[in-house]
């Protein structure tokens, strides 16, 4: 055993392990009674065979299918990875890495999926199923943060790591985080400092804004951060009106703000009830009119490339920020956006994105703490700090296990140079400009152990 | 065969083997781990309940889903407020849920026929409307209402219990819903369902069940007798809503979160598909129904592509593409198709449910084996009515 060890930290332990099946089946074991030795670390779905299993929850029906299904692919394409295939993407400039290109300490990685219906009872069950049926060991996806907060609720219980897809609300990390959720997506208090400025510079201190939100825990918090920018900013809030998530016909909301004396609509929907509320505020004449002597502006706090494209025409001009951007130079962008293009054949969403960097972060952090003992690996990734990722120097912040990095500013393209070419980045916000404290919105953790 | 079903006690004694036997004879077909357990005891008790309604006077409800999210909420406002035990949560889910059934039977019952199936749809639409963004401070909205450190729970103060670090869990007496990988939640599940099926089992042979069954068969000749039906319909509904709120309040002691999709529409046309699937007025009829729903929601839609490879790759290539190419639309985002299929065939070659294809597969066994084929009639006449 002890020399198998040496053979396993020397570099050429990728060749050995591809020699030898037998050698390939000896070193998990290694791993895992040495884990069982090291203390009494028992805990769910501890790898037993040659592979560990991965569970993937994305909607694969309802308002963020889209979000979901470019999430799905995400997942596989970073599972690909991880085992080796493919060019290795993100692996390459990720750092620091400790990814050999093995699978997991060792062992293969293979995945299930479930559909979350962006219910969150659904997405509980599914969840639950994929933990206690298939014995996944981590659970990612999700492109709701209601959906988000309901599984990392769950995953907290049940001692399983939730590594969280595309959920912007600032509960996540906020009121509602949990020890083993973790969240690298940027939130709606960020979204709200990165826009400030811009929005200041271009559409000056005097407006009176409108909202229309999505009447759940991203919606509010949504509208409540973008609200305290807009006010700070010496705006008025006219109205804040709640709709229903997946309404689908949104003019009855639309209407009022026509004679409502706003100036500014500010749409907190995201996916298709964006893609409608927009169209459909568009065609009610609302970008062609003058209230109080300016132009009627809409501004969509939360941007992705996949709801570009739904919107078309409609979006071209509008401000809004996105977490990440294919278009980015970056050398971990480009790598991702390269791999992921040869693999599907168009360029990979923000949703996309998280959820492949997510994954990716998580199989390190089990290679840096030498176990898949949850409270060990949850330990490497609070206060982690990485970079080559397409954002910049990025820290995990261990308080909240929020991700802090750059947030981009962005508007809808004006000339788009193809169909993808959608989000034209206005401005690249330092992480220095939408960081704040941890504490500001209460909530905690929770023990390691469970 | 005949007289041991007829006996109470056996027919209790075999229920009670089958349900809590479930974790072994699951087990082949994937269905062994406690999640899918617990909904199959939980909305079996839900169907129960729905069947002493439709089953027995035939009066079909859309809105049953409301009395199960009434419960839900009840309990976990139950574990927020007063105490982390579920026997307080459950009894007041059956509590208000059936104050809700009152109110709402006694409104809807004054309509029969397709009237009172629109009545009770509008009513639960109403309610879920109401938990979905009116009344968001109670329910907490599309997030779903969960607990948090900071609840007061009162009585486990008073009681002196101490919450460490973290949520604290659900509990009986202190026994962890959670305990044993969840199983726990599943025997405890299950318990209340041999109980509620004990309950159903007696009113079906009761005077009660008996004047619930003439209602059905003709109300008006009924009233001609001078018989006043509208008491006797009220409290069978109130009893079908508490049994729903008591499923409720399971599912959240089980799972201490509760979100408004529990009262959509699609969740009361769901214990309907059960009760008509298995067999409405039979007694496990709805039991077999929400088991065959609840698998196929959970298995069925988890299938892809790659595993019906896996499945046919005994065939030769061509057989297999063919297959898997076939079988496709029909699992995974698929499984409703599947289910619509399959309700579409029980209804027109089964009308009596999955209850009466065993009942059919039994007859003929016991032809070829040489039973008398006229009792054989007879009996599965019987058994039906």
């Amino acid at each position: 055993m002890v020399d198998k060890k040496t053979d396993l930290d020397s570099p050429s332990r990728r060749g050995v392990l591809k020699a030898g099946a037998a050698l390939a089946v000896a070193s998990p074991m290694f791993y895992l009674k040495d884990s069982w030795a090291a203390a009494d670390q028992v805990y769910r779905n501890a790898p037993k065979g040659a592979t560990v299993t991965l569970g993937f929850n994305v909607p694969q029906s309802g308002a963020y299918a889209d979000e979901g299904a470019d999430e799905l692919r995400a997942f596989k394409l970073a599972v690909k990875h991880l085992n080796g295939e493919g060019d290795g993407g993100m692996m390459k400039t990720m750092k620091p890495s400790m990814l050999k290109g093995n699978g997991i300490l060792g062992k293969k990685v293979v995945f299930t999926t479930g559909d979350t219906q962006t219910k969150s009872d659904a997405a509980r069950a599914s969840a639950k199923r994929m933990i206690e049926k298939d014995g996944a060991l981590m659970i990612s996806g999700g492109s709701s943060s209601g959906v988000a907060i309901a599984v990392q609720g769950l995953c907290q219980e049940m001692g399983t790591i939730f590594m969280a897809g595309l959920t912007h609300s600032n509960d996540t990390t906020g009121k509602d985080k949990r020890r083993y959720g973790f969240r690298h997506f940027f939130n709606a208090k960020m979204s709200g400092s990165a826009l400030g400025p811009v929005l200041k510079e271009e559409m000056g201190t005097e407006r009176v804004a409108y909202h229309l939100t999505a009447d759940y825990t991203w919606g509010w918090t949504q509208e409540e951060s973008i609200k305290e920018t807009t006010e700070g900013l010496g705006w008025q809030t006219k109205a804040a009106v709640k709709t229903p998530v997946g309404a689908g016909d949104f003019s009855q909301y639309i209407t009022p703000i026509l004679n409502s004396g706003a100036d500014t609509l500010i749409l907190n929907h995201y996916g298709k009830d964006m893609i409608n509320s927009l169209t459909q505020a568009v065609q009610f004449g609302l970008r062609d009119k003058e209230v109080n002597g300016k132009t009627f502006e809409i501004i969509v706090p939360l941007y992705s490339r996949l709801m570009a494209q739904g919107a078309g025409e409609n979006l071209k001009g509008i401000l809004g920020t996105t977490a990440w951007n294919w278009a980015l130079t970056d050398e971990g962008s480009q790598a991702f956006v390269k791999s992921f293009g040869a693999e599907y054949g168009n360029p990979p969403s923000q949703a996309a994105h998280t959820c492949y960097v997510q994954t990716l972060l998580y199989a390190n952090a089990c290679e840096m703490a030498g176990t898949f003992y949850p409270p060990e690996v949850i330990k490497q990734l609070e206060g982690f700090e990485f970079d080559g990722m397409g954002n910049g120097p990025t820290e995990y912040r261990a308080e909240d296990h929020q991700c802090f990095k750059d947030v981009l500013v962005v508007r809808g393209n004006q000339k788009p140079t193809s169909q993808f070419d959608l989000l034209e980045i206005v401005q690249q916000v330092p992480r220095s400009q939408v960081e704040y404290d941890a504490s500001i919105f209460g909530g905690d953790l929770g023990p390691y152990k469970v | 065969m005949k007289g041991l079903m007829q006996n109470n006690l056996a027919m209790m004694v075999l229920f009670s083997i089958v349900v809590l036997s479930a974790p072994i004879w699951a087990n082949p077909i994937g269905a062994n781990y406690p999640d899918l357990l617990q909904k199959f005891a939980i909305f079996g008790i839900f169907a129960i309940g729905y069947n002493l309604l439709f089953g027995l006077t035939g009066y079909l409800s859309f809105g049953h889903a409301t009395f199960l999210g009434v419960g839900s909420y009840t309990a976990v406002w139950s574990f927020k407020l007063l105490s982390m035990n579920i026997i307080p949560a459950i009894l007041l889910a059956i509590i208000v849920s059936g104050i809700f059934a009152l109110i709402i039977g006694f409104l809807s019952l004054r309509r029969s026929g397709i009237y009172f199936s629109i009545l009770t749809l509008a009513f639960a639409q109403m309610a879920y409307s109401l938990a979905y963004s009116v009344l968001t401070p109670i329910t907490n909205g599309e997030t779903g209402l969960q607990l948090t450190q900071q609840d007061p729970r009162y009585l486990d103060v008073l009681a002196g219990v101490v919450v460490e670090d973290g949520l604290p869990s659900t509990n009986l007496f202190g026994m962890l819903m959670k305990a044993n990988g969840g199983y726990s939640g599943f025997y405890f599940a299950a318990l209340i369902l041999i109980l509620s099926f004990y309950i159903s089992l007696k009113i079906f042979r009761s005077p009660f069940g008996l004047k619930l069954k003439a209602i059905k068969s003709n109300q008006t000749r009924m009233k001609y007798t001078g018989f006043n039906t509208k008491p006797y319909l009220l409290t069978a509904f109130v009893i079908s809503g508490m049994y729903a709120g008591l499923a409720g309040g399971l599912l959240a002691s089980i799972d201490p979160l509760a979100g408004a999709e529990r009262m959509q529409w699609t969740a009361s046309g769901e214990v309907v598909l059960m009760t008509i699937l298995g067999g409405s007025g039979t007694l496990v009829g709805p039991l077999l129904g929400a088991g065959v729903i609840k698998y196929f929601e959970n298995i069925f839609s988890a299938l892809n592509q790659a595993e019906l490879i896996e499945v046919f790759s005994f065939m030769p290539e061509f057989l297999q593409n063919i297959l898997v190419f076939i079988c496709t639309p029909f699992v995974g985002e698929g499984w409703h198709l599947t289910l619509g299929a399959i309700f579409m065939l029980v209804v027109i070659f089964l009308p009596g449910g999955i209850i009466e294809g065993l009942q059919r597969v039994s007859g003929y066994i016991r032809r070829l084996v040489g039973f008398d084929k006229e009792q054989v009639n007879k009996e599965s006449k019987e058994e039906r009515a």
